[in-house]
């Protein structure tokens, strides 16, 4: 890669920061942790996104979004493309964003290697309350408002709020 | 070529007519929470019908895409088994059809992570995650069921009559399946039959239900995978299709 890419891939780069997650709309594509890839020549840009959960109806917006922001920057043939290959985890999503999530109210994803359990009635993950930071809360549903989030409640402050899943 | 069209139809099309029944419940779910997650369940399987349609339809060439695949194919070229068109009946019968449905969706989609087909071994790395959701969820509903009321016990008894002679018909390859199967791409669904009971009958017995016996399959129905369905699927498509039957080429 030579110096003048690798400047543009920079730019780019801060140009991504702009697009966000529409449904959680502090996080950036960054953030979350599923631009895969950002190719430059010639003809255009191509930038390889990988989809979080199947069915998100996010991701269409968020691939419009993406050629939107960079065609307005005057790129021109710019291409997103969705790669399935490895799976998107919680675990690239970066501690930034981790930590803007929390300042939004919803409680950021554990490490992986804590979710999804086949047994069955297992433990609640212990999550921690985006509120006031305790740990004495309970799943009240593994489903919620977006496939990537969980229903909780906090024993200790009362407030429910949602957790994004680690995944 | 055709096989891998056929086979990832196959797929394609159990996951979005389970989808679409369970879509059904969509702001009739028994608590507010359990509403949430039967169509949480539902939005996870149009992602996997959509990943498998959009193969398809870039194997297919032309002018397919993941809508026509959707929208404008006939019950008789559906090819998704006869377990998923079946009605949602009470709240127990969903639940059933769902475990029965996640758990073998789970075995399926481990053996297909290693599946030649790079795409096809993608999707299942990916969407096993969600069917592992599923089937938790599914298996503790059982339980609760079949270990609850008298009531419950006696509705949970009930679906297992209803849909248990649907059940055999996944372990029985179609011919793409086999197919599929002799070139890596699939695997050999019959063999994912015993560990599918054992899991079933495992959760069964926890749930103080008993396992309908083995008649040699004797009463298991078929047909589906090869476009033979219940009566079902037509009033199923009937619904999913009309917008772009009436108004082809409409978009939202």
């Amino acid at each position: 890669m030579n110096t003048s890419t690798e400047i543009s891939e920079k730019k780019i780069r801060s140009l991504l920061e702009e697009v966000k997650d529409p449904e959680v709309p502090v996080l950036s594509v960054l953030d979350l942790g599923i631009v895969r890839e950002i190719n430059l020549n010639e003809d255009g840009i191509e930038i390889k996104i990988t989809p979080t959960f199947s069915a998100c109806p996010a991701m269409d917006v968020i691939r419009i979004n993406i050629e939107m922001v960079l065609t307005s920057h005057g790129y021109k043939n710019v291409k997103v493309v969705q790669v399935l290959s490895p799976a998107w985890t919680t675990d690239w999503m970066s501690e930034e964003g981790k930590r803007k999530l929390k300042e939004y109210g919803i409680a950021p994803p554990n490490p992986k290697q804590q979710v999804c359990h086949q047994e069955l009635f297992v433990q609640d993950e212990a999550v921690q309350c985006p509120r006031c930071d305790s740990y004495h809360t309970h799943r009240v549903s593994e489903f919620g408002s977006t496939p990537c989030k969980a229903l909780y409640v906090c024993d200790n402050c009362k407030e429910p709020f949602e957790y994004f899943k680690s995944h | 070529m055709n096989v891998l069209i056929d086979y990832t139809l196959h797929l394609a099309d159990n996951s979005l007519i389970l989808a679409q029944r369970n879509s059904e419940w969509c702001g009739h779910g028994p608590a507010l929470e359990q509403d949430i997650a039967i169509t949480n369940i539902s939005l996870d399987l149009i992602g996997q019908a959509r990943f498998f349609y959009q193969y398809s339809a870039t194997l297919i060439g032309n002018e397919a895409t993941e809508d026509s695949l959707a929208y404008l194919r006939t019950e008789r070229e559906y090819r998704n088994c006869l377990l998923v068109e079946q009605p949602n009946g009470d709240w127990a019968q969903t639940i059933l059809r769902q475990f029965f449905f996640s758990q073998y969706q789970f075995l399926l989609f481990q053996h297909l992570q290693d599946s030649n087909d790079e795409q096809i071994a993608a999707i299942s790395v990916k969407t096993l995650k969600e069917v592992s959701y599923h089937l938790r969820w599914s298996s503790e509903w059982v339980i609760r069921l079949g270990d609850g009321t008298d009531e419950s016990h006696k509705r949970i008894m009930k679906a297992i009559d209803e849909l248990w002679m649907y059940t055999g018909e996944m372990f029985q390859p179609a011919s793409y399946e086999l197919q599929a199967a002799e070139e890596r791409i699939g695997t050999d669904v019959s063999s994912l039959k015993e560990p599918w009971t054992n899991s079933v009958n495992d959760i069964f017995q926890r749930a103080t239900l008993t396992l309908p016996p083995d008649r040699n399959g004797k009463f298991f129905q078929t047909g589906g995978k090869d476009g033979k369905h219940t009566e079902h699927l037509g009033y199923i498509l009937s619904d999913l299709q009309y917008m772009q039957r009436t108004y082809p080429g409409n978009e939202w």
